[in-house]
């Protein structure tokens, strides 16, 4: 009974398409229609932060966004915060080293707010690096850690090697 | 956790989305940034039979700043118009708030004048309208009306926003004269619902002496609360006026509610307290007359 909607996306720099249903949560059609389950669903309420992916760069949360509304955008997962070769982006690469993920579930969320923060503030002070992360949780709690990330990661986009 | 089904309409006009509303009636509902309708659906506190997503309507993201103030159209994002160099000069009392507004992740996507529809007795937009003195427009088919924010807010979550109706646009008047602002608010983590939030905008004349004074409160009431507290200050030294009679006659004028975050008591307190605080913020900035305070 329920119509269905024809959404092509470009996630990562990759047209994708899917036919879904308009109730089709953003978070749902990047994990069940293309397969792609790096962007965590945590509390689908808009509270926890883990589905954020950057809709044309900036950071959104992927389940308060229907797939249908934003037919035709650009969209950015964890997936594809790497380099261009698939090894580590920056801000993932930070994480490894300064140990910013515990169990992992939040972590994409982290990633993907944390890099679009980083574009748009390059030199971050730490007190920056919180006010970027507020809108995440980690149950973990493993918040410490997840700053000097930022501030790590900071330092690796600028070519700051330690 | 999954919204119902629904049928989804993607006009591209604003008179088409009119159409739209005018057909399916009660059973309609308007999809903007979704960042308060997407939760309650998914929650199924809401089940719209049909949802009128007016995101990919031609003209309704504008901002625009003159003389009298900011425009602010139904699909301009909070983040849109915190970053407007212009709304910011005319109007400080926006970004002053806006700040506060959730996190930016959600005023990526979030609207103003959506959040002004929602009418979310804790939202900033709600007592910013208000203590401006502002409007919001609103278009259905073959009609346009403007609603003063005093009719505006009608009961929590409850706008004057009739099923057939689309919020086009917000208007925030300037301030008049040697004017200030601020905003505080105090919340459990910074974006979280405010406890209790206060705005304030207070005038002085040219030798620095209060000539009028208000504010705004969020989340004491099932509305935004406007309290006219210049018989308080009236003709007192913008940096000595007596900002703690201001804040009590605020205390009586609220009537909170007690809920899971804090008692009515607690939140009356905080209702003076943070008046007090507001009034003194936008009073200095008033007196550098930048109108910015220190938000």
């Amino acid at each position: 009974m329920t119509e269905t909607h024809h959404v092509t996306l470009t996630v990562n720099g990759v047209p994708r398409a899917a036919q879904v249903p308009a109730r089709r949560l953003l978070s749902d059609f990047l994990r069940h229609d293309l397969g792609l389950t790096g962007t965590h669903v945590g509390c689908e309420h808009g509270v926890c932060g883990a589905c954020t992916v950057l809709i044309d760069g900036r950071p959104v949360r992927s389940c308060l966004l229907f797939a249908v509304s934003v037919d035709g955008a650009s969209v950015t997962t964890v997936e594809g915060c790497c380099e261009p070769d698939g090894s580590l982006g920056p801000v993932q690469q930070a994480f490894w080293d300064c140990h910013g993920l515990q169990c992992g579930f939040c972590t994409p969320g982290f990633v993907t707010t944390i890099t679009a923060f980083l574009e748009e503030n390059p030199e971050p002070t730490e007190s920056d690096a919180r006010e970027a992360i507020a809108g995440n949780l980690c149950r973990c709690t493993g918040y410490q850690n997840i700053v000097t990330s930022v501030l790590r990661a900071a330092d690796l986009r600028r070519g700051v090697r330690a | 956790m999954k919204p119902s089904p629904f049928v989804y309409h993607r006009p591209t006009t604003l008179e088409e989305s009119l159409e739209v509303l005018a057909e399916v009636g009660a059973d309609g509902k308007v999809l903007a940034g979704g960042q308060s309708l997407v939760p309650l659906m998914s929650m199924r506190l809401a089940t719209p039979a049909h949802l009128v997503d007016i995101n990919h309507v031609d003209g309704l993201d504008r901002i625009e700043t003159d003389d009298g103030g900011v425009r602010v159209g139904a699909t301009s994002r909070h983040a849109a118009v915190e970053r407007d160099p212009a709304a910011f000069a005319a109007v400080p009392l926006l970004r002053q708030a806006l700040v506060h507004v959730a996190h930016p992740t959600i005023r990526n996507r979030g609207t103003t004048v959506g959040s002004l529809a929602h009418a979310d007795p804790s939202g900033e937009m709600t007592a910013v309208l208000a203590m401006l003195g502002g409007t919001v427009t609103l278009a259905s088919r073959g009609n346009e009306r403007t609603v003063d924010a005093a009719d505006f807010f009608l009961g929590p979550l409850e706008s004057a926003v009739r099923p057939d109706e689309v919020a086009v646009e917000a208007f925030f008047p300037a301030p008049e004269g040697r004017t200030g602002s601020a905003w505080v608010e105090v919340s459990r983590r910074h974006g979280d619902y405010a406890v209790c939030g206060v705005g304030a905008l207070v005038s002085l004349d040219d030798d620095l002496h209060v000539t009028a004074a208000g504010v705004g409160l969020i989340s004491v009431g099932p509305t935004p609360v406007v309290v006219d507290v210049t018989e308080a200050l009236a003709g007192q030294a913008h940096d000595t006026a007596d900002v703690v009679a201001a804040g009590a006659l605020v205390r009586a004028a609220v009537d909170p509610e007690a809920d899971i975050h804090a008692t009515a008591e607690y939140r009356r307190h905080l209702a003076g307290t943070l008046t007090e605080r507001a009034l003194q913020d936008a009073a200095s900035a008033a007196a550098a007359h930048d109108g910015r305070g220190d938000a």
